[in-house]
């Protein structure tokens, strides 16, 4: 298995880079070519339009997504032909907030929570109680939540809990899959917080995939924006933007502002073209 | 109007298109042929991760549980009332025949036999595919769709082992103990139909069935239910991991697990009848039985 100690031209210690990553399904390409390289403890906010492939490529950095092409490295180690048993171990140094946040819908939320560490086995059952109730405090929520089954929850009270699952187990990598999508601005603004608050209290390394503005700005130390393969020239990247929040405010690049500024432009009309 | 020369054209653009309709229809049957083998395929490696996992480590018993009561207890009304009545149809069917050559004490033999080597295990197998395999091919399929799979092999559990391996063990074991009951419930509703409605001499009715059915045949109804079990479990947790995207994607997975198991399910009934038969027709020849 490939292995190398990694950095970045600045020297700060890489815990995640991406090499000439290309997804495919079926006949159609997802990703091609993406270079990016995470440095620990950073924040990086993946940006784009819907369907561009950013869970896709939010996915390939645990291994669940297998690329025809490229390389994922985690603490140095390639996650791509890593032997089941090998992978599984790494996977759990990683949290994962997903969309709609993948509660377990038979079991209750002290179970969800409590379901990285029971796997993890490192834990009694006395101490999985401690924990759980201490995340979901940490999350915001009361302790006679711990009975509810994830249907009797509102759409922010699960993201909550899916956070409060995520770092169960006190991850290395927090992974958060369109955080606030789906909520209204205030729980919206609310977990973006805990975010925050998740990244001064346990110090991870963050990529937040997102298409909302005000996540990134908020929670980003960097934003990468990618767009969608097929409205790129063959010899183009697919990453068009990589660099702070307050950079992305200035760009000159015409997707990138228009983006930004959440501007139809000419979309209206690429759209009835391509019908 | 139209000139000659666009007739023409006309005329080569449809044989242009005739050809392109056989090329196109030749292109869709290979590419049937060559989704089929690869969905073989998939689930042949599917299923042999599972046996690997069935085999390797013991299921977790919150998981096992679960499914037992899921497949077992809450399947064991609809196969009981399914059995009671494949009996007493059974009767009503083979009474005219019967009457007519005055065998209507062999009604219990015919009724017995059909039920414990053939229509008990099938027809609960069946019952089973409907209620059992599209409930696990829907619930894994939403599990799917909702990244509910994802957020396992995340968090360090193997998908297979925690989904899969509970279910085969169930359906493995309780769909035989289910045809039991299918059994029973069959002879039982196929004796009161013809005792009580029938008027047939009950003495001599159980004399028949007794004479006529071993244990052979009713251990070749439940082993041959082994293997439905098998089969229902595991085609359905496979449509359902491989389900497609959104509601329509589990409705589909829901379909095809109860479509391809009950096709299964029939292939099974012949080749491991055939292969029983063979087996017991070579350890104990005509006329002689096993137990």
């Amino acid at each position: 298995m490939q292995s190398t100690h990694l950095t970045n031209s600045a020297g700060a210690q890489l815990l995640i880079e991406v090499r000439d990553l290309g997804v495919r399904f079926a006949t159609q390409t997802v990703l091609r070519g993406i270079n990016l390289a995470i440095p620990t403890g950073q924040t990086v906010a993946l940006i784009g339009e819907s369907g561009c492939g950013k869970t896709v490529l939010l996915k390939s950095l645990i291994g669940l997504i297998k690329p025809y092409q490229g390389a994922t490295f985690f603490a140095g180690q390639n996650l791509v032909n890593m032997p089941e048993k090998q992978l599984t171990a790494q996977r759990k140094r990683f949290g994962f907030l997903f969309q709609n946040a993948a509660l377990f819908d038979s079991m209750t939320v002290g179970q969800n929570v409590a379901f990285p560490l029971r796997q993890a086995r490192t834990h009694v059952p006395e101490a999985i109680r401690q924990v759980v109730l201490s995340k979901l405090a940490e999350v915001g929520l009361p302790d006679e939540v711990i009975n509810k089954k994830p249907v009797e929850l509102s759409g922010g009270m699960r993201k909550r809990v899916g956070l409060a699952r995520a770092l169960a187990s006190n991850p290395e990598v927090l992974l958060y899959d369109e955080p606030t999508t789906g909520l209204d601005p205030i729980v919206s603004d609310v977990i973006n917080e805990l975010i925050l608050r998740t990244r001064r209290h346990h110090t991870a390394t963050s990529v937040v995939v997102t298409h909302d503005m005000r996540t990134a700005r908020k929670v980003a130390d960097r934003v990468v924006m990618i767009f969608p393969l097929e409205r790129l020239a063959d010899d183009e990247s697919q990453i068009i933007f990589d660099g702070t929040p307050a950079e992305l405010e200035r760009s000159q690049d015409r997707r990138v502002s228009q983006f930004v500024r959440g501007e139809a432009g000419d979309r209206l009309m690429e759209m009835r073209e391509n019908l | 109007m139209h000139s000659r020369s666009d007739w023409n054209r006309t005329r080569r653009a449809g044989r242009r298109g005739l050809g392109d309709a056989l090329f196109d229809m030749v292109a869709d049957w290979g590419q049937l042929i060559v989704e089929a083998a690869t969905n073989v395929g998939h689930l042949a490696l599917f299923s042999w991760n599972a046996l690997s996992w069935l085999v390797s480590r013991v299921p977790q018993r919150d998981t096992l549980l679960s499914s037992f009561y899921q497949i077992g207890v809450r399947s064991l009304p609809v196969v009981a009332l399914t059995g009671t009545f494949i009996g007493m149809v059974l009767a009503v069917q083979s009474y005219y025949q019967f009457s007519d050559l005055g065998l209507e004490t062999r009604l219990g033999a015919v009724i017995n036999m059909s039920l414990v080597r053939e229509l008990g295990p099938v027809l609960a197998a069946t019952m089973l595919a409907g209620r059992v395999g599209s409930a696990m091919a829907a619930e894994l399929g939403t599990m799917r769709v909702t990244e509910q799979i994802d957020a396992l092999t995340c968090m360090g559990a193997n998908p297979i082992y925690f989904l899969v391996v509970p279910r085969v063990l169930a359906c493995v074991i309780l769909i035989p103990s289910l045809t039991i009951m299918a059994d029973f419930m069959g002879v039982v509703g196929g004796m009161a139909y013809s005792v009580c409605v029938l008027n047939i001499d009950k003495f001599h009715y159980w004399q028949n069935a007794k004479d006529f059915v071993s244990s052979w045949d009713v251990f070749y109804g439940v082993l041959k239910s082994v293997f439905f079990g098998a089969a229902i479990a595991l085609v359905s947790c496979h449509r359902g991991f491989c389900c497609g995207v959104g509601a329509e994607g589990v409705g589909r997975a829901a379909t095809a697990a109860f479509v391809i198991s009950f096709v299964l399910i029939l292939m099974l009934d012949l080749s491991v009848g055939i292969t029983l038969d063979t087996f017991h027709n070579y350890f104990w020849p005509e006329g002689t039985r096993m137990f």
